[in-house]
C-alpha cells in the first residue's frame, strides 16, 4: 500500500498541482496580456483604451470573461453540432498543452522531455485543426473561406519555422528546451570577445539574427496576428472562422489564440533570447530569479507583437504566400546549410554527449 | 508498469475504434477527423514504446500536413452521402480481403520471416547499436540515418523532389489574361520610366 502511495498517487498529485499552478498563473497572465495588447494598440492610435472597469481598466479582461460566460451559446441550425462545439475546445486545449514543456526557469518545467522542440512544433501544427473544424462546421460561406485560408497560411509558415528551429538545434546540439537555453549560457560571441559576463551577446539572436527576424515574422503568421490575420480579416470575411460563434465557444477561440501567441513569445525567448538567463552575469542581475528574466523577455517579445499589430497594415493574400514560399523558405533553407557548414568547418559544433 | 499497461490499452482501443469509425462514419469529414484521432493515438503508442522521436514526427508529418490536405480535399468535394453509402457493402469483401492479406503478411513476417530474411534483425532488436542506455533514440536514429543509410536517405529525398516537381509541372497553368504582380519590376521602377511630361496646349488634348 505504501508503494502505491509513493509510486503512483503522490507523483500524480504533484504533477496535477504543478499543472494547475502553471495554468492559473498562465491564464491570469493572459488576461493582462490581452489588456496590454488593447492598451498598447490604443496608445499608438492616441486613444485611452479600456479604462472603466477597475482602476485604469485593470479588471477589463475579467469583466469580458464574465460577459462571455453569462451569454447564451448559439448553435446555427445548419451547423454540424459535434464538430462545431469540439473546434474551440481543440483550439484552446492544444494551445494550453504546449506549455507542458516550456521551461520558465532552470528545471521549472512540467515535463522535461527530450524532444521538446518537436513537441512544440507538433502542437503548433495541430493548431490549424481548431480553425478548419470551426470554419467547416459552421456551414457558412465566410467561415469556410477563412478555414481554407488558414490551412494554406499556417502550413506554409510552419515550413520556415521548422527550418529556423533546425538552425538553432544545430547550434545547441539538443532538442531539449532547457538544454538549448543552457547552451546559450557559456559559449558564444561574448566569450569570443573576452567578456564572458556579457551573456547578452552569447544568445543566439546575434549570430542567427536573420533567423530571429524570420522566426518573429513567421510566428506572427502562425498565430494569425496582424498583419497576417487574413483568417479573421474583418474587412473581407466579417470575423472569419468565428462568425457563427458567440459566448463561451468564442471566448475559448480567443483564449486559444492568445495562449498560442504567448507560446510563440516564449519560444522566441528560449530559442534566441536565452530563456531565463540574466542579460549580464554580474552581481545585481544574477540575484534576480530566472523566472523574472523569462517573464520580462516574453513580455518584451509580446510588446513587439502588439506594436506590429498597431503599425502594419494587413497583407494581401497572394503577397502573404509569396513572402512565405519565395522569400522565407529559400533564405531559411540556405541558412540551414550555411550554419551547418560554418559549425563543421570552424569546429564550433557542440560535441555529441 | 501497470500505468504503462493501462495507457497502452487506452491508446490501442481508441486507435482501433477510431480506425473502424473511419470507414463506418457517414460523413467523409468525420472520417478524416477519426483518421486524425487514430494517428494521434498511434503517436501515443510510439511514446509508450520509448520512440518519442517517431511519435512527434508522426504527428508533425501525418497529422500536421498530410491530414490537413485530406481534410482540405474532402471539405471541398460536393459528396452525395447516400450514393456513397450504397457502394459500402460492395467494396467490403475486397477491402476485407486486402486487410486479411496485409495482416497475414505482417504475422508471417514477425513469426517466420525476420529470422530467415534478415539474420541480424533479431540480434539488433535485443542488442541495439548504439546501446539505448547511452543515447536518446533521436540521437541513435541520427547516428545511423546519416552515416550507414546516408545513400538511402538521399535517394528517398530525390524521389520526393521528383514527385514534387512532377506535381507542379502537371498542374502549372499560365492563363494569358490573369494579371500578375512582379515585385522586382515594381521596385526597379524609377521616375524616368514611370512618367512622361507632355506640354498640352489648351483646348487640344494629347
Amino acid at each position: 500500500m505504501a508503494s502505491l502511495w509513493t509510486d503512483y498517487i503522490w507523483p500524480l498529485l504533484v504533477i496535477v498541482a504543478q499543472s494547475v499552478l502553471l495554468l492559473v498563473v498562465l491564464l491570469v497572465a493572459i488576461a493582462y496580456v490581452l489588456y496590454a495588447d488593447r492598451k498598447i494598440w490604443a496608445a499608438v492610435q492616441l486613444r485611452r483604451g479600456p479604462n472603466v472597469v477597475g482602476p485604469w481598466g485593470l479588471l477589463q479582461s475579467f469583466a469580458d470573461l464574465l460577459k462571455f460566460i453569462l451569454k447564451e451559446p448559439i448553435i446555427p441550425a445548419g451547423a454540424n453540432k459535434g464538430v462545431f462545439l469540439l473546434a474551440p475546445l481543440v483550439s484552446c486545449g492544444l494551445a494550453l498543452a504546449a506549455w507542458a514543456v516550456i521551461p520558465v526557469d532552470a528545471g521549472w518545467v512540467i515535463s522535461d522531455i527530450n524532444v521538446g522542440v518537436l513537441y512544440i512544433f507538433a502542437i503548433s501544427s495541430l493548431g490549424v485543426y481548431g480553425i478548419i473544424m470551426g470554419g467547416w462546421a459552421s456551414n457558412s460561406k465566410y467561415p469556410f473561406l477563412a478555414a481554407l485560408r488558414s490551412a494554406a497560411q499556417m502550413v506554409s509558415y510552419e515550413v520556415s519555422i521548422g527550418f529556423v528551429m533546425i538552425t538553432v538545434l544545430l547550434c545547441a546540439g539538443s532538442l531539449n528546451l532547457g538544454d538549448i537555453v543552457e547552451a546559450q549560457a557559456s559559449s558564444g560571441l561574448g566569450r569570443l570577445l573576452g567578456a564572458p559576463w556579457l551573456t547578452m551577446l552569447n544568445w543566439y539572436w546575434i549570430p542567427l539574427f536573420p533567423m530571429f527576424v524570420i522566426f518573429f515574422i513567421s510566428a506572427l503568421a502562425e498565430t494569425n496576428r496582424p498583419p497576417f490575420d487574413l483568417v479573421e480579416a474583418e474587412s473581407e470575411l466579417v470575423a472569419g472562422f468565428m462568425v457563427e460563434y458567440g459566448s463561451t465557444p468564442y471566448m475559448l477561440f480567443m483564449l486559444g489564440e492568445y495562449v498560442a501567441i504567448a507560446t510563440m513569445c516564449a519560444m522566441t525567448t528560449i530559442l534566441f533570447l536565452g530563456g531565463w538567463l540574466p542579460p549580464l552575469a554580474v552581481a545585481p542581475f544574477t540575484w534576480v530569479p530566472g523566472i523574472v528574466w523569462f517573464t520580462l523577455k516574453v513580455l518584451l517579445v509580446f510588446f513587439m507583437f502588439a506594436l506590429v499589430k498597431a503599425f502594419v497594415p494587413r497583407y494581401r493574400y497572394d503577397q502573404l504566400m509569396r513572402l512565405g514560399w519565395k522569400v522565407f523558405l529559400p533564405i531559411s533553407l540556405a541558412m540551414v546549410a550555411i550554419v551547418a557548414g560554418v559549425l563543421q568547418l570552424t569546429g564550433w559544433a557542440p560535441a555529441p554527449q | 508498469m501497470t500505468v504503462a499497461a493501462l495507457f497502452f490499452y487506452v491508446f490501442a482501443s481508441i486507435c482501433v475504434a477510431s480506425a473502424v469509425m473511419v470507414i463506418a462514419s457517414r460523413n467523409p469529414v468525420h472520417s478524416v477527423l477519426f483518421l486524425i484521432l487514430a494517428f494521434v493515438n498511434a503517436a501515443g503508442l510510439f511514446v509508450l514504446m520509448g520512440a518519442e522521436f517517431l511519435a512527434m514526427i508522426l504527428v508533425i508529418v501525418y497529422v500536421g500536413a498530410v491530414a490537413v490536405l485530406f481534410l482540405f480535399v474532402v471539405m471541398m468535394l460536393d459528396v452525395d452521402f447516400t450514393a456513397l453509402r450504397q457502394g459500402f457493402l460492395n467494396y467490403l469483401p475486397v477491402g476485407g480481403l486486402v486487410g486479411v492479406v496485409f495482416f497475414g503478411e505482417l504475422v508471417a513476417m514477425l513469426m517466420v520471416g525476420a529470422g530467415a530474411l534478415a539474420p541480424g534483425a533479431a540480434k539488433a532488436i535485443t542488442d541495439p547499436i548504439p546501446p539505448l542506455a547511452d543515447v536518446t533514440n533521436t540521437e541513435a536514429l541520427g547516428l545511423v540515418l546519416y552515416t550507414r543509410y546516408a545513400y538511402y536517405f538521399q535517394a528517398a529525398g530525390v524521389v520526393l523532389l521528383v514527385a514534387m516537381i512532377g506535381a507542379i509541372v502537371l498542374t502549372l497553368r499560365h492563363k494569358p489574361h490573369v494579371k500578375r504582380q512582379n515585385i522586382a519590376d515594381q521596385v526597379a521602377r524609377t521616375k524616368a520610366t514611370a512618367i512622361k511630361i507632355r506640354r498640352v496646349k489648351p483646348g487640344q488634348g494629347i
